[in-house]
């Protein structure tokens, strides 16, 4: 009988590892890669240090305007106007209210894995918006009301997205199973919808939503403009969030809509238990992605009277007392931009990590 | 044999796929109890006839009755069926998202209503059954092809079926891992479940079944109890299969 034995796994090769190695295969491996490099090099000296310099060294931070002496940005026009560009026109008094929301949206977002009971979690997902309704616009145990025409800045950013991502979402659920269903009637109706939103310009939806919304209703009711611009962007961000979730539930293997059937669950119970887990999760990029969208462009509703971040730095530089600071306005919005935006996209990461279940 | 041993009953059961006709005048007697293999070539409509018992097909023609109930095109009547019907597919069709132990806990609280404790219990023992209790907090993807066979086959026991359908079964497997999943099925059924198989394991077949169905075109050709099938085919048909099929 012939004989063998098993061979031990031995370690790799310790010569491709290494800065050295590194930097000889991907920055310096022939001439042509080498001419290049330093090109790169030379162009990024030619921007970085001079940005820094604008930026941080020679920048003005405290004092007043008219005492200006360095070359740099003169960011004491964000600190002076920083309020209004956070808040609006929101009383300064009352700025706590939307501190404590955005405090309470944070502990939200990272604590919510660690409530335990289901129950918990969807009494939490129902009473948080109403809270957060509250606490921002009073009226109720007390609270002084502040007019939805006084809320601004990228409270105002960060409200219309959140609103528009956590009204749409369930509603793009909906649309999505419904353009899969059997059921002609209900199915043309979802694809009607989707087609016609997707066909359409953000602007003109919140043109008509502005302008059209107000003829449905009778005269007596006044229809709050922030309110039909809400409604105007769930509408349209729901039909691109039902195409995405489509993509999804084409991507799960016919056997699983099988199996869930011959197990005896219900259209329902097959769905919520089984296809849209699976769904959801391979649509998590995609679907970050478009809040992504959805986030730069809220500050559309300026066109229709709404003063956003983007609308408030505007607005300031037309202050007689600080023109001329439009540079250090919009690159300070871009920074913000970047920051919220960047924010979602790692936070999407570190949630497929989570649903990760291919070990 | 009286009405109480039927458990099921295709009459005349036709079906098309728009133009094209699948099944002919299937006509399928079988008793609590009995073990059914189906078997012959691909397209030979074996898949679509047991698929028709829990109604993942619906048939245009014909009748079927299941231990007792008249499969209708009715929510209720086909997820009553279906509560007595296992099925275990080619492709497992596990739940990846969830763990080996969700995916057994499924259709017992949602569908059958228990306690998740008691659920547990049953599956548990399940699991044991088909030997992979070790694995229950692991995930679908993270088993062996076998092992995922055998938990779907456990995750259609936790729903204490009087019926049980195998659609091919071993064909997805690698060939190391046909025999552990055929163990399971050859105990199962000495315990008395009825069993209906579509599968090409000929060796399965001989040992377990009471009877074997041979389907061509949509038609069952000639069906059999399992010496007299194998030894003495009467049709040329089920002749030219089994030489085709055992030659090597």
């Amino acid at each position: 009988m012939a004989t063998y034995t098993m061979k031990e796994a031995k370690p790799a090769p310790t010569t491709n590892k290494g800065v050295v190695f590194w930097l000889r295969e991907n920055l310096f491996p022939d001439v042509k890669n080498t001419l290049l490099t330093l090109a790169g090099l030379y162009l990024l000296y030619t921007i970085i240090p001079p940005l820094l310099d604008w930026m941080i060294f020679d920048a003005t931070w405290t004092g007043s305007k008219d005492e200006v002496v360095n070359s740099g940005a003169r960011w004491i026009f964000i600190v002076e106007k920083f309020d209004q560009f956070m808040y609006g026109f929101y009383p300064e008094a009352l700025h706590w209210r939307p501190n404590l929301v955005g405090i309470l949206s944070l502990i939200l977002i990272f604590g919510f894995k660690y409530i335990g009971s289901i129950k918990l979690k969807i009494a939490t997902i129902i009473l948080f918006p109403i809270i957060c309704f509250i606490l921002i616009s009073g009226g109720w145990f007390g609270l002084e009301v502040v007019e939805t025409e006084k809320w601004g800045g990228l409270m105002l950013t960060i409200l219309v997205a959140a609103v528009g991502i956590v009204a749409s979402f369930p509603i793009g659920v909906v649309l999505a199973l419904g353009r899969q269903s059997d059921m002609p009637i209900l199915r043309t109706l979802c694809i009607g919808f989707i087609e016609f939103v997707r066909g359409v310009p953000l602007i003109t939806i919140l043109f008509m939503a502005s302008v059209l919304l107000p003829l449905f209703f009778h005269d007596g009711i006044e229809f709050n403009k922030l309110l039909r611009a809400l409604i105007g962007i769930t509408l349209f961000q729901a039909a691109y969030i039902a195409e995405v979730i489509r993509g999804g539930l084409q991507a799960i293997p016919k056997g699983q809509y099988e199996a869930s059937e011959a197990l005896g669950l219900t259209y329902w119970q097959g769905m919520i238990l089984i296809i849209l887990p699976q769904a959801l999760k391979i649509s998590i990029p995609n679907l970050v992605g478009s809040f992504i969208s959805l986030f730069k462009d809220t500050t559309l509703v300026l066109i229709i009277g709404l003063f956003d971040i983007l609308a408030m730095v505007t607005l300031t530089n037309s202050d007689t007392n600080w023109l001329g600071y439009e540079v250090e306005g919009y690159v300070f919005v871009t920074l913000i931009y970047w920051v919220c935006c960047f924010s979602m996209s790692q936070y999407s990461k570190s949630i497929e990590r989570k649903f990760n279940t291919e070990h | 044999m009286s009405d109480q041993e039927v458990m099921i009953t295709m009459k005349d059961v036709n079906k098309w796929y728009g133009d094209f006709h699948v099944l002919k005048d299937v006509n399928l007697n079988i008793k609590k109890g009995e073990k059914v293999v189906i078997c012959g070539p691909s397209g030979s409509g074996k898949s679509t006839t047991i698929r028709c018992l829990n109604h993942l097909e619906k048939f245009q023609e014909g009748s079927i009755n299941i231990n007792g109930t008249e499969l209708i095109e009715d929510v209720k009547v086909v997820r009553h069926i279906r509560s007595q019907v296992g099925m275990v597919f080619q492709h497992f069709n596990l739940f990846p998202h969830l763990s080996v132990l969700e995916n057994l806990l499924i259709a017992p609280t949602w569908v059958h209503k228990k306690p998740r404790k008691e659920a547990i219990e049953t599956a548990m023992y399940y699991l044991e059954r088909v030997k992979i209790a070790e694995q229950a907090h692991k995930y679908p993807n993270q088993l062996s092809g076998g092992q995922q066979q055998r938990v779907a086959i456990a995750r259609c026991l936790c729903i204490n079926p009087e019926i049980m359908l195998f659609d091919e079964p071993t064909s997805a497997l690698d060939p190391e891992m046909v025999s552990e999943v055929l163990d399971v099925m050859v105990e199962l059924a000495d315990e008395g479940i009825t069993m209906i198989c579509v599968t090409h394991e000929m060796g399965f077949a001989k040992k377990v079944a009471d009877r074997v169905v041979f389907m061509d075109a949509g038609q069952v050709i000639e069906e059999n109890e399992p010496n007299e099938f194998f030894d003495n085919p009467q049709s040329d048909r089920l002749k030219l299969f089994l030489e085709q099929i055992l030659s090597h």
